[in-house]
């Protein structure tokens, strides 16, 4: 009985349609946490994984000795490799290009890669303009990864502990 | 200008009429627009900041552009009229939406003189328009030939029936008291600070009308009608480009009405609180209107949609009875002649 008259007072006197209007009425005063995208980003973590590149050694020699580990490894089937050998012996490729618009961005690639050459680097703010530049071209991979080598060099070495 | 004047005399009285009203439907009906605009862009921002988010704030200084950045978007996109739909009335529906929803202001007074039209029956002639205004919404529902439309139409066709009784026994009420259905008299019986006010004896009437006013302006919590997340967008799935935004200022226009109303009826219109201290001004009336305004858009920001068995229930089952029942204590307030309102 005593329950029954409190329930009726209760939902006759919006106690709880109140209190919620309290909780929505506090939230007007707090301090917002919308971050204005172009002007403020979030931080980026070293683990990132954007656009694709390609990393040369020190002394300016390519990293990728074509094993084709990505290429085996890639789920979405995205890297296309073909090599031949070089007239120093060594194997390289001739051929290495990367189909972002197949590529979903596991990074299974860096993580297969036995000199850390095609990496992930942070860069994800990118479009296309004309068909076939979805096609990440080994040109194209090169140049990111020399332009981007000090930033992709600084994540690596972040991230070293934890590898 | 004895120029002017002497061609407004030469013109014929009908047509001096017709000229002179014309005008002020325009005096009324433009700051109306300007209103329903930027009622939108507090919507946003309100419900924004509530959400700790910032709300529009690219179109503008602080995004004070937003409505009319909005406005031109909707006016060049295309009216899309579905297939096998019945385009005479799904072209009309909105029209219908939206001519009651601006009628009603007529009789809205903004003090003692100003007022577009002085009528006896003021307060029925609202009742009136505001339930035609529901006629749109089905009829948008049944032509637009799809099954989420036709939904939505039968759910604010019942929710409607359901409020507007609720809503009307609120109203007499209001009658009761004050013994006129002429808005600028109710408002006129109010007079003698806040003590006066009608709100204090019909405290239950006031939170069912505004209740149901919420209700029959299909906003949140009670929007079962549009049914976002269950019914896409309801009686307006198919509208696109003016046909929607003129649904859009239909219920934007209701709402601010019923703010108003609930000013007028309730809370002394344009009457200051403390006449003693501050005179009675339309500002009084602005700022009371204010005020439920904000209310309609903290009810958003904070309550879930209320399932449509359960509008049904309280419509019939809670407001209905609750209504009646003050009704019958109002009656015997009346005998007793109690306190300043009654005497």
């Amino acid at each position: 009985m005593l329950a029954k008259i409190n329930y009726y007072l209760k939902s006759f006197l919006f106690l709880e349609l109140l209190k919620g209007m309290g909780v929505t009425g506090r939230y007007f005063f707090r301090r917002k946490i919308t971050v204005q995208y172009p002007e403020e980003k979030t931080p980026i973590s070293p683990r990132f994984r954007g656009l694709h590149a390609l990393r040369r050694y020190a002394n300016g020699e390519e990293r990728c000795i074509a094993c084709k580990l990505c290429e085996a490894v890639c789920p979405a089937l995205a890297i296309t490799i073909e090599s031949e050998q070089r007239e120093d012996g060594t194997r390289r490729t001739t051929r290495y290009d990367i189909d972002l618009f197949k590529c979903i961005y596991c990074g299974f690639c860096e993580e297969a890669c036995p000199v850390d050459s095609i990496v992930e680097t942070n860069i994800f703010e990118y479009h296309f303009e004309n068909r076939g530049e979805n096609i990440m071209t080994k040109d194209k991979l090169l140049e990111i990864g020399d332009k981007y080598e000090s930033q992709l060099a600084a994540d690596r070495a972040a991230d070293a502990p934890y590898r | 200008m004895d120029f002017l004047i002497s061609i407004w005399e030469w013109l014929h009285e009908y047509v001096q009429y017709a000229i002179y009203n014309g005008v002020k439907v325009v005096v009324i009906l433009v700051p109306l627009f300007v209103i329903v605009a930027y009622y939108t862009y507090a919507e946003r921002k309100v419900i924004g900041y509530m959400q700790i988010r910032k709300g529009p704030n690219r179109v503008g200084p602080k995004g004070l552009f937003q409505p009319f950045a909005d406005m031109f978007k909707l006016m060049f996109k295309e009216i899309i009229i579905p297939t096998n739909s019945n385009r005479y009335l799904f072209i009309i529906a909105p029209v219908i939406t939206f001519a009651p929803a601006m009628a009603a202001w007529a009789v809205i007074p903004f003090n003692d003189t100003l007022v577009f039209a002085d009528i006896n029956a003021g307060l029925l002639y609202i009742l009136a328009m505001t339930s035609v205004g529901v006629y749109g919404v089905i009829i948008a529902g049944w032509a637009s030939n799809s099954k989420y439309a036709l939904l939505g139409a039968m759910r604010s066709a019942a929710q409607i029936v359901a409020y507007e009784i609720a809503m009307g026994f609120a109203l007499v009420g209001v009658l009761m008291v004050g013994g006129s259905l002429n808005l600028g008299d109710l408002v006129a019986k109010q007079a003698g600070g806040i003590g006066h006010w009608f709100f204090i004896p019909l405290l239950p009437l006031f939170f069912v009308y505004l209740i149901s006013g919420v209700a029959e302006t299909n906003r949140a919590p009670f929007d079962v009608a549009e049914g976002e997340s269950e019914i896409v967008a309801g009686f307006h799935v198919e509208y696109s480009g003016m046909t929607f935004a003129v649904f859009f200022l239909a219920e934007y226009a209701n709402m601010i009405l019923i703010a108003m109303l609930c000013s007028l009826l309730f809370f002394g219109g344009w009457l200051s609180p403390v006449p003693e201290l501050a005179g009675d001004s339309i500002g009084w009336l602005f700022g009371k209107t204010a005020v439920f305004m904000l209310l309609f858009l903290w009810f958003r920001a904070t309550f879930p949609r209320y399932r449509y068995d359960q509008i049904m229930r309280l419509g019939w089952k809670v407001l209905l009875p609750v209504t009646i029942f003050w009704l019958v204590v109002e009656g015997a307030m009346v005998y007793f002649k109690v306190g300043p309102w009654f005497g």
